[in-house]
């Protein structure tokens, strides 16, 4: 994953309350045995004019062109609730999205956000409205800074707002880790269990498959 | 901490490679499991990563959910894109070094058939697969539970998982279950009793007459349902059933080896007086067969019952989902279950899809047909319980009778997007959810025992197996 220490860019509202994992990335558009070609399909329901089609919606935010590029997305409570397919964070950072910030968020989500390499930004819904709004005045030129340096969020006016995250979750954002490489920190203290649990339990090390079996099954 | 201990803490603690904080423990996993639907995505993004399986040997895939059934059947699917999960799967598979047990192989089946099957899951130790019925395998004593598709590449990766840990209670199985009750019977009854939240974060060891009497199968059949309590897992204490059932197959240990295991096995079991986070009990001797009227596994009932009134469900169902269950159903309250007409008849699934719950649905379909206007399937569990039942003639049984005859899978215990039962189609089946649409859009799934199912099928109403007259020759 990459890692994530100072972003500045063009912000997207969408601050609508229970955007839900469906409408992030609606099941039809789930096609495939993979994590990736879902970028087309992210917010399909409010991104194109009919079901399946792709024909832009001219309403839609992320179909306006004074938010192209827009790598921060502004949302709503309780963002990322329903259903805990995962889908919905590798949608959102396949299409480019590096920060999420809304006043609150579904739990499975948030941590499926830290994953996938997704700040995500908990601020109070005033402080969501007053970015919105001043973002709105022109977009790509009153940009939006997430640091997870000082953790701190910035508009384009007013005091840099601090927020939270867990030591782990800034850490594995910070490093662009995973919960894998988090894990593989401690190796050598996996390979050192395993090989005393060898000695200890031989028969669940199988070394090559062996199907010499019974033929009938009862 | 070395007081008296349960079963779980006794698998938890040769596991536990690293305590975490707020107790989350950093647990080594002995086996993976993986099939075509879930399993493949995880392989394809630890490969895209770089990253190797680490132990390729311990880790075993089976192609169950996205394959067709029909006898016959090739990589091409009724599902649209189905055919490509089979064969990224495949290569995935191949491309990570792991045991794929492939469309074509004596070795494939439902994962929770074949695993026990080729001794994949073995006693004390940790088994994980991305599929939510995993539970199922607790019943050899294992410690095996379903798991997301991050967590399964974080299994591959680094051979262990972080899991917070869960509480334990204890289910007491008292008495036997009598004559003509299974223990699909006893599983709804479980569900029904509990509630379908009711084990929420625990660990459930069933333990008790009434399950030291079941077979290993009907012990696979109990533990299934564990996750549609939401249990974290389900185990049973193995004994002499469970060692005599693994002696000899494809992944047992042998020789020295298997001496070695089985001293180690004989000590799983909860000291006498270890303290359980919880405890239920319950008496076998009074459940009778149960068939679920709802769109939950909790919305159970004894077959000789009526759908009942909200009054006598309101602790656990809100009147909405009451309402919209009997409304789903085509219910009302009061009307007696059995004598409830249906179009479909399903006996598969990794609830009861095994030689022995073949044998008894058999026996019952034997010198009989299914009513005018059922659509009847049997899906065997595995290939191997599929060439066993050929063995024994059982396919002529069903076949004779006028059930469809099937490759082994899942099938339709859910709808993957290609074959259904059809709109408003009342489906008795042998599987363990009835969520609206799980066996096709606007199903209405009936769960009950296979000898429900198949007594069912006959009379072309939901119909109490007990009733039936002892085989006509
Ligand atoms: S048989 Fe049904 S419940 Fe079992 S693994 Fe397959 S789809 Fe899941």
């Amino acid at each position: 994953m990459e890692p994530f220490s100072r972003l500045t860019s063009v912000a997207a509202p969408l601050v609508r309350a229970n955007v839900d994992t469906d409408a992030i990335i609606p099941s039809r558009e789930i096609r495939s045995v993979s994590k990736t070609g879902l970028a087309d399909g992210l917010f399909a329901g409010w991104r194109y004019t009919e079901i399946g089609g792709r024909t832009p919606d001219p309403a839609f935010v992320l179909n306006d062109p004074a938010y192209a590029g827009a790598q921060i997305l502004l949302g709503g409570e309780n963002f990322g609730c329903g259903s805990s397919r995962e889908h919905a964070a590798w949608a959102l950072a396949e299409y480019g999205f590096r920060a999420i910030v809304a006043p609150s968020f579904n739990p499975i989500f948030f941590n499926n956000c830290v994953r996938n390499g997704i700040v995500p930004v908990v601020l109070a819904a005033e402080r969501v409205a007053v970015l919105a709004a001043a973002v709105a005045e022109d977009p790509q030129g009153r940009r939006v800074t997430v640091s997870l340096e000082d953790m701190r969020i910035a508009g384009p006016d007013g005091e840099p707002t601090p927020f939270e995250l867990g030591d782990e979750q800034r850490e594995m954002l910070r490093h662009g880790l995973d919960a894998i490489d988090l894990t593989l920190r401690w190796r050598d203290e996996i390979a050192a269990f395993r090989q005393a649990d060898r000695s200890r339990r031989p028969w669940i090390y199988l070394t090559a498959p062996s199907p010499t079996s019974r033929s009938e099954v009862a | 901490m070395s007081g008296p201990q349960t079963l779980f803490d006794r698998i938890w603690r040769t596991h536990l490679v690293r305590a975490l904080p707020e107790d989350v423990g950093l647990v080594l996993i002995d086996r993976v499991l993986l099939h075509e639907r879930t399993g493949g995505v995880a392989l394809k993004s630890l490969q895209a990563a770089g990253r190797p399986v680490m132990a390729p040997a311990q880790t075993f895939c089976t192609m169950d959910h996205v394959v067709d059934t029909f006898p016959g059947r090739t990589d091409k699917t009724v599902m649209p894109t189905g055919t490509s999960f089979i064969t990224q799967t495949r290569d995935a598979a191949r491309e990570a070094g792991i045991t794929l047990f492939d469309i074509g192989d004596e070795g494939q089946g439902i994962v929770h058939v074949i695993s026990p099957e080729h001794a994949l899951v073995l006693p004390g130790a940790t088994l994980v697969c991305p599929d939510s019925h995993t539970c199922t395998q607790g019943a050899m004593g294992a410690l095996a539970w379903g798991i997301g598709s991050t967590e399964a590449e974080h299994a591959l990766a680094t051979g262990t998982l972080r899991i917070a840990r869960p509480r334990t209670m204890r289910i007491t199985v008292a008495n036997r279950l009598a004559p003509g009750v299974t223990a699909k019977d006893l599983a709804l009854a479980v569900v029904a009793k509990i509630s379908a939240s009711g084990a929420r974060d625990h660990v459930v060891e069933y333990a008790g007459e009434g399950v030291e009497a079941l077979s290993v199968e009907e012990r696979l059949t109990l533990c299934n349902m564990a996750t549609e309590i939401a249990a974290f897992t389900a185990i049973v204490a193995p004994d002499d059933k469970v060692f005599e059932y693994l002696e000899g197959r494809a992944y047992a240990p042998k020789g020295e080896a298997w001496d070695l295991a089985l001293a180690e096995w004989r000590g799983l079991r909860s000291d006498p007086d270890a303290v359980f986070d919880r405890e239920v009990t319950i008496d076998a001797a009074e459940i009778s067969p149960m068939v679920t009227w709802g769109v939950s596994p909790q919305q159970g009932a004894p077959i000789g019952s009526a759908v009942p009134d909200y009054d006598a469900v309101a602790d656990r169902d809100s009147r909405e989902a009451y309402d919209r269950a009997l409304g789903y159903m085509d219910l009302t309250p009061g009307q007696p279950l059995e004598g409830l007409p249906i179009g479909a008849a399903f006996i598969g699934s990794c609830t009861n899809s095994r030689i022995s719950d073949l044998r008894r649905a058999a026996a019952l379909l034997k010198g009989r047909r299914v009513a005018a206007g059922v659509k009847a399937i049997c899906v065997p569990g595995s290939t191997r319980v599929k060439h066993q039942a050929e063995a024994e003639g059982l396919d002529r049984v069903f076949l004779d009778a006028g059930f469809e005859w099937r490759e082994s899978g899942c099938s339709m215990c859910f709808f993957a997007g290609g074959e259904s039962f059809g709109e408003r189609q009342r489906v008795v089946s042998s599987t363990n959810r009835n969520f609206e649409s799980r066996q096709g859009p606007q199903t209405r799934s009936h769960l009950a025992s296979p000898e429900t199912v198949a007594a069912s099928a006959i009379r072309g109403a939901i119909a109490d197996p007990r009733k039936l007259a002892p085989e006509p020759v």
